[in-house]
């Protein structure tokens, strides 16, 4: 971007004050990733809103937003993930930039139509790729790691959960197990991986 | 300066799947060992039923020494290098979370030149290979295989018990001198609508070998089919790795010494060009480990590198190298060009473990007529109840939909449970020019040039994925398969745990390191142990081969020890 030090522009005065009419929206999102501890918090709720877009809340139930995918990448990128934080911050401002480019608005306050189209225009980058890694991952993970909140990754799944025995009955084909809300750290027989 | 350390009888470079297994007829004959081990101990409280550290963070072996030595791959002029090594240091080594498939090979395996030329003529051997027969066949290793079966643990189904044929098990295989100690893995909803599919066909389905405990045995437990077997230790010692079974009983033996967070670096070499001792090095301090006889028992990979890395004025070009002959005839299993199938309802693949599983041999090795194909070999069929959720959302939507959005949740949600990918053996070949050598450029922390694989894929090897992946599918069909989705074939020997060669074993010392025992040609107080000595691969999983060799090259130095120590 070269505007940064021109003269701000009257459309971009009207752009601003658009998003500062919606910021109230964006920071009521926002307070679901207040807890960031390692993302900047308008970029835990950037990336909490790409979560969103990639295993939407819909008719199907909830999807990475319940997860709180976004809070396992946050843990992540303070710990086994830290060589990805630079591409993190550069692809995260990238879509805000993209959208503001769009509609004036940061990308948490696009409709979401308008969001998958800003997604869609980068789905080839290897950004694209790491968010959708890691989206997965912090959906289906364990809830150790911050992610797979209420085990809804799971129960998305019908994965029945951790268990330490399965019986012959349970690996028979055709029936429904319950499942069992575990980590796998519930259990006191293990030592503790880190959680970043 | 290295400290020179206290004398020793034996020295064993690595204890892992052989390593730990050989120490235990070495030690019961009343002789010293120091094994110098790059690993610590671990145990059954650290391996958690945690698929992203498990499976997506590798975790311990991200943390190791193997991880700043990952082999560099020479591919058409390109250099390129894996992020992850496939091997974890460790008392007991891979062993502790590998799938342990514990396989024999057939009997057509120790003698592809031999008997392909009796029954095709050598034409049909392919250009350019250095296959050659082994020093000697099947039976021989038969009397280390049951010894090892019974004394890590192996549940299975025999199909050939001293010629009697037993269609429960694999009727393709040699003979056994009696049943396995153990009954086979129980099966599963999913194996046995596959294992019905298979006889449908008219083909030979039966439960594989694994050195996992179906009951309790030797005091541990049987397994607990969690789940998390894959690349993850057993939280119950039911997988019988050195670690639960032959390192403590070489230990009570008062002879086995184990240093661990060891990073040997060279053996050292006397003026008579008798390997003396070996060199290592713990948290920035060296040592030098005398003794009578080395066993060298690291990796594939490491155990040619460590002799490349070793010069001496008797070995300039790295000992026992005098023939050329460190690094060559060097191959990876062809585990590429899997095959994932679809079907319409449920699998219920949640539990189990990758060894819990039902094989076909039919289209293996030579047990079915090539007479009309033109190839050699073959491959075995297996599939087997497993997965986890993260893997399980990550799986390909056939072209169905999208790679995310709601319309990938949806197929996501009503097709998590309902694949299943095999896993297809594929016999592999040495030829001319595949080898492995140290890269010219990349080093370890140490400053050493790590190992560098030379190798691609044959004909022959291409020629063998296309027709098993064939069948493989005429079997996913068979069982109610509704898509099939074949995996490239890549023509690269990947970095794997499944890595043959470098140190081959032959009579003959212009083409072989070891000799028949596994005592190196021109360093007779030299055992080498792994994979690296086996000269075909036969269709299936390596460690049991291995470790039958290195039980047998451990007994003939208790018996010879006189003459092989000096």
């Amino acid at each position: 971007m070269s505007t940064r030090d021109e003269p701000i522009s009257r459309r971009a005065l009207l752009k601003l004050a658009g998003a500062a009419a919606i910021a109230q929206a964006v920071r009521l999102k926002a307070d679901a990733t207040g807890d960031a501890i390692t993302l900047a918090p308008s970029e835990a709720g950037t990336l909490d809103a790409v979560c969103a877009r990639l295993i939407p809340t819909d008719e199907n139930g909830p999807g990475a937003r319940e997860a709180q995918a976004w809070r396992y990448i946050d843990r992540a990128l303070g710990g086994f993930l830290a060589p990805s934080r630079q591409t993190y911050a550069t692809g995260l401002a990238d879509l805000d930039r993209r959208a503001m480019e769009m509609r004036g608005l940061p990308f948490a306050a696009l409709q979401s139509a308008d969001q998958d189209a800003v997604l869609h225009a980068i789905e080839a980058t290897p950004f694209f790729a790491l968010l959708r890694t890691h989206t997965i991952q912090g959906t289906f993970c364990d809830p150790f790691y911050g992610g797979n909140a209420n085990f809804v990754g799971w129960d998305l799944l019908g994965y029945p959960g951790v268990r330490t025995i399965v019986t012959a009955d349970e690996q028979k084909m055709g029936i429904t197990l319950k499942p069992n809300h575990k980590s796998a750290y519930d259990y006191a027989m293990f030592h503790k991986a880190s959680d970043r | 300066m290295a400290t020179r350390l206290k004398d020793t009888d034996v020295v064993i470079i690595g204890l892992g799947a052989v390593g730990g297994v050989a120490a235990l007829p070495v030690a019961q004959a009343g002789i010293d060992i120091v094994a110098l081990e790059a690993g610590t101990w671990l145990s059954k409280q650290d391996f958690a039923p945690d698929e992203l550290r498990n499976n997506y963070r590798d975790w311990p072996q991200a943390v190791q020494k193997a991880q700043h030595e990952i082999p560099t791959q020479r591919v058409l002029g390109q250099t390129i290098r894996a992020n992850s090594h496939p091997m974890m240091n460790a008392v007991g080594g891979t062993a502790l979370h590998y799938w342990a498939q514990s396989w024999r090979l057939n009997p057509w395996d120790f003698k592809v030149v031999s008997e392909t030329t009796k029954r095709y003529g050598a034409a049909r051997l392919p250009k350019g290979s250095t296959v050659e027969d082994w020093p000697f066949g099947l039976e021989e290793l038969e009397k280390y295989y049951d010894r090892v079966e019974r004394e890590i643990g192996v549940s299975g189904q025999a199909g050939n018990i001293r010629g009697k044929i037993d269609p429960r098990g694999n009727i393709f295989e040699g003979a056994r001198s009696r049943e396995f100690p153990m009954p086979p893995l129980r099966g599963t909803g999913f194996t046995e609508m596959m294992a019905s599919a298979a006889t449908s066909l008219g083909w030979h389905p039966f439960p594989g070998p694994a050195a996992v405990n179906s009951r309790t045995y030797d005091g541990r437990s049987a397994c607990m089919y969690h789940g998390f077997c894959n690349k993850g230790g057993c939280h119950v010692d039911a997988k019988n790795s050195p670690l639960v079974t032959t390192i403590p009983k070489a230990q009570k033996t008062g002879r086995l010494k184990v240093v661990t967070r060891a990073h040997v670096t060279t053996i050292g070499v006397d003026a008579k060009g008798r390997a003396s001792g070996v060199n290592y090095v713990t948290d920035g301090v060296e040592y030098f480990q005398p003794a009578k006889v080395v066993l060298l028992a690291t990796y594939t990979y490491e155990n040619t590198r460590t002799l490349l890395l070793s010069k001496s004025r008797a070995f300039p070009n790295g000992l026992s190298n005098n023939h050329g002959q460190v690094g060559r005839h060097y191959f990876s299993h062809n585990q590429t060009a899997g095959m994932t199938a679809l079907f319409p309802k449920n699998v219920n693949n949640w539990y189990g473990l990758p060894a819990q599983g039902i094989a076909v041999d039919n289209w293996a090795d030579d047990n079915f007529d090539h007479a009309g194909l033109d190839f050699i070999g073959g491959g075995t069929l297996w599939v087997y109840s497993d997965r986890r959720p993260i893997a399980a959302a990550s799986m390909d939507t056939f072209r169905k939909a999208p790679s995310w959005g709601s319309a990938w949740k949806k197929f996501v949600m009503e097709n998590a449970d309902r694949t299943n990918t095999a896993y297809l053996q594929k016999t592999t070949l040495p030829f001319e020019d595949n080898y492995l050598d140290l890269d010219p450029a990349v080093k370890d922390p140490l400053g050493n040039p790590v190992c560098r694989i030379n190798a691609t894929y044959r004909e022959n090897d291409f020629k063998i994925a296309a027709f098993i992946q064939d069948k493989m599918e005429q079997w996913y069909r068979a069982a109610g398969a509704i898509e099939i989705q074949r995996g490239p074939m890549s023509p690269v020997h990947g970095l794997s745990t499944h890595a043959y060669g470098g140190t081959r074993m032959g009579d003959n010392r212009e083409t072989n390191v070891v000799d028949r025992w596994g005592f190196s040609h021109e360093v007779p107080n030299l055992g080498i142990l792994g994979a690296s000595v086996m000269g075909t691969s036969g269709a299936r999983n390596p460690t049991l081969t291995a470790q039958a060799l290195a039980w047998r090259t451990a007994e003939y130095l208790a018996q010879n020890w006189k003459s092989v120590a000096g």
